[in-house]
């Protein structure tokens, strides 16, 4: 396990005029979280969704509307509040992504505000992002943690409804400019945990870093749609296999939760 | 007491099954103490001991010792000690030996030692160079095994921190292996000494034995006037060299319901009132214990110079405060602000312990040089025998609000207690995945303005029953099997089945299901 928590970048101009998509689409929040990257954090959900994944466990997050519409400064007052007892801000989803513009004047509006500058600033990200996208929000942001949700392009493209192209370019883009915290993998037994599946995804993982840090996800039913209830979870042999089949190839660091 | 009531109680004691030998023994003792006459006191303030509106807490009617007695080892270890005919220790097997061998001898209300020292300065000269850290582990596990076995007192409490050391990270390592109640563990943290990787070793350790607290190191040099205090039995902060004669409490709850008014008048006229028979009360008790008792006079640790006169104080305690707080704004047609959960009922929370603390600043006391000849204000965290009142200034058990809001709620009374405040968190074990992330909420709190943060995780074997630990299967298990080895175990058996402390509501870090934070 990572322990040590990168430094927030200085702010950079970026230059965009004042008020631009100053107004976002947002799911939720969360104010202390454990589970979205490096030390305790607040996350932001945004509304929306480019993938429609089966085992999605926000399934009401997908549609563009259905969120709440919410000012940078609404949701930095809230951050305020919770910033002495943070490391960082993560924006999450739906799909992060979709709303650079807000997701950017979020950012720097952090990175300005002397009560939130010393928070890190995180995207958990589905990875399905054109390179202009990553470009646009490089000035901005730390790191990105990016779902892998198969290897196959097929198989992805049953699971997702869309082809995972642009998610191998976005993560090896990322690992390229060292802002790649994680990839997560998220595995229903029988589906895309076979050896065959976790060999080929773990061998193009390490050719893009071999101490890559890897977050295995298993499936659960909770939250999910009633389409995904015939997938399967795995079992804690399950889990070990993947660790094991996973810590062969290269020297990841690997969480199986 | 009656007569008859003494032997009923007497023979209750010799014929328990659930108290041990030693136990027994010493629970007779303090019945034969509560046989003796009491200190006078004006006929209002023994009404009010009789109504349990204040309370000395069961010490015993006439005082032997003083409640907690921080004696200072490092003196002791320095100049060696004349009445137990020990030399200055010359390396870490000598100093443990000592430290054991003087720990028997050390008096508290407890009849166990309250405060066994900052173990790890002490020690740390103690660890020669080429000392291997299994060896150093070794000798560690040894003598905390000594402590639990011949101190078996949940009260019992070592100090560490803020630097970090070697002996620091051994402790880490022992109390992780051994989980064991004893003893209690308080961490001093200041930001600019105490390193991050360190708390997360302490964090990891919490994560196994609920221990240790976390202590606001600047703020408590800030009113203890310096680096020399300790925090002893469940989280009471008091001088090293000293201690504190009596602890005494008022009842807000009862208070509140004896009021009949608002809440303007409470605090104009029936907090004085209180205040001044507790005061009444704890000075009755100081001067028996420093006038008759003979501890000042005799006592080796004050002939040799461990403890002296001017380094102690004494306790006043609150208790019931969200009941009293809750009381007011029904009587002002606000059943629903309730304490820890409506800014205007925390409002209210914050005046009366203003105000208690500016009637206990006013008021001298005898005997009380070890802080301005005043009182400390201590945030009492309850009894096995408290009914229906919230220990302290904590919000009810199952009614605490989110981590965040929790901390915002009750850290502005801190300031106001040095001798101890403490409220607990219960949090999701979610959080044994990442660390780093109780840490942050650690300095966060402290940073706050909280002076003590506790913690431990849900469905861990231990639980916090009011400032110190039990296992749960202990509570469970003693009266089925001949006598509870901690005699806090057995304090905590009646805390439970009176308080439902087990069911505290527990804390959650994580992020999701997202349908529980609409935006």
């Amino acid at each position: 396990m990572t322990r040590s928590v990168p430094p927030p970048r200085p702010a950079t101009p970026v230059g965009d005029p004042v008020g631009l998509a100053t107004l976002g689409e947002v799911a939720g929040t969360i104010e202390f979280s454990c589970v979205d990257g490096p030390g305790n954090r607040f996350v932001v959900f945004l509304q929306g969704c480019n993938l429609n994944c089966l085992f999605c466990h926000n399934p009401q997050t997908i549609p563009r509307r259905g969120g709440r519409t919410t000012s940078v400064d609404d949701l930095l007052a809230k951050i305020r509040l919770a910033a002495p007892f943070l490391s960082g801000v993560t924006v999450s989803g739906g799909e992060a992504t979709q709303q650079p513009e807000f997701l950017r004047h979020l950012f720097v509006a952090l990175a300005e505000d002397p009560a939130t500058q010393h928070l890190t600033r995180f995207i958990d990200t589905n990875g399905d992002a054109y390179p202009e996208v990553w470009d646009y929000l490089e000035p901005v942001f730390e790191a990105a943690m990016v779902d892998l949700k198969a290897i196959d392009n097929d198989l992805h493209r049953r699971l997702t409804g869309h082809g995972n192209e642009r998610i191998l370019r976005s993560i090896r883009l990322l690992a390229q400019r060292d802002r790649l915290y994680e990839v997560r993998l998220i595995l229903a037994a029988g589906t895309n945990d076979s050896d065959e599946i976790l060999r080929s995804t773990g061998e193009w993982l390490a050719s893009v870093d071999p101490h890559m840090r890897i977050r295995v996800n298993t499936y659960r039913h909770h939250g999910v749609r009633r389409a995904a209830r015939g997938l399967v979870s795995p079992t804690d042999e399950d889990r070990e296999r993947y660790a094991a089949r996973l810590s062969a190839i290269a020297d990841f660091r690997i969480q199986v939760v | 007491m009656e007569a008859t009531t003494f032997t009923k109680q007497g023979l209750g004691i010799v014929e328990s099954t659930a108290l041990g030998y030693d136990q027994k023994i010493r629970a007779l003792a303090g019945l034969a103490v509560s046989a003796l006459p009491y200190p006078a006191l004006s006929p209002a303030c023994a009404a009010a001991l009789e109504d349990r509106v204040i309370c000395d807490m069961f010490e015993g009617n006439r005082p032997v010792s003083p409640r907690y007695v921080l004696p200072d080892y490092r003196k002791a270890l320095h100049n060696g000690l004349t009445y137990l005919e020990l030399d200055p220790p010359q390396d870490l097997d000598e100093a443990l030996m000592f430290l054991t061998v003087l720990y028997g001898h050390v008096p508290s209300v407890t009849t166990y030692p309250v405060y066994v020292g900052h173990l790890d300065s002490l020690l740390e000269p103690y660890v020669p160079e080429d000392m291997s850290d299994d060896e150093l582990d070794a000798r560690l596990r040894r003598f905390w095994i000594m402590m639990d076995r011949l101190c078996p007192d949940g009260f019992t409490h070592a100090n560490v921190g803020p630097r970090d050391g070697r002996v620091i990270r051994s402790i880490w390592r022992v109390e992780r292996a051994l989980r064991q109640t004893v003893p209690n563990l308080t961490l001093c943290v200041d930001p600019d000494v105490t390193p991050d990787d360190l708390l997360l070793d302490a964090v990891e350790t919490t994560f196994v034995t609920a221990k240790p607290h976390y202590v606001n190191h600047p703020m408590m040099v800030e009113d203890h006037g310096g680096p020399d205090y300790g925090v002893v039995s469940c989280y009471n902060a008091l001088n090293v060299g000293g201690g504190s004669h009596t602890l005494v409490r008022v009842n807000l709850q009862k208070a509140a319901e004896r009021h009949e008014g608002d809440l303007e008048s409470f605090l104009a006229d029936a907090l004085p009132h209180w205040v001044e028979l507790t005061c009444e009360l704890g000075e009755a008790r100081i001067r028996s214990l420093v006038e008759d008792s003979g501890f000042f006079k005799s006592h080796f640790l004050v002939t040799e110079g461990l403890v002296s006169l001017d380094r102690f104080g004494a306790m006043f305690g609150i208790f019931g405060l969200a009941e009293c707080v809750n009381t007011f704004m029904e009587r002002e047609g606000r059943a629903e602000a309730r304490y820890g959960l409506d800014d205007g009922a925390n409002l209210a929370s914050y005046r009366i312990t203003e105000r208690i603390a500016e009637l206990v600043a006013a008021r001298p006391v005898a005997y009380c040089e070890g802080f301005h000849g005043r009182m400390y204000m201590h945030s009492q965290s309850g009894i096995d025998l408290d009914l229906d009142a919230t220990a302290g200034t904590r919000i009810p058990v199952g009614e605490e609000p989110g981590v965040r809001e929790h901390i915002a709620a009750v850290a502005p009374h801190h300031r106001l207690f040095p001798s101890g405040i403490s409220d607990i968190f219960a949090i999701e074990e979610t959080v044994t995945r990442n660390p780093q992330a109780m840490v942050d909420i650690i300095k966060g709190a402290l940073g706050y303005g909280m002076r003590d943060f506790t913690w431990n995780l849900d469905n861990n074997e231990f639980i916090r029953i009011t400032g110190y630990l039990v296992r749960k299967s202990d509570i469970a298990s003693f009266e089925d099997h001949g006598g509870a080895r901690h005699s806090s175990d057995l304090l905590a058996g009646t805390a439970e089945r009176n308080h439902s402390v087990l069911t505290r509501r527990v804390k959650v870090v994580e992020a999701n299901p997202l349908v529980t934070a609409p935006a």
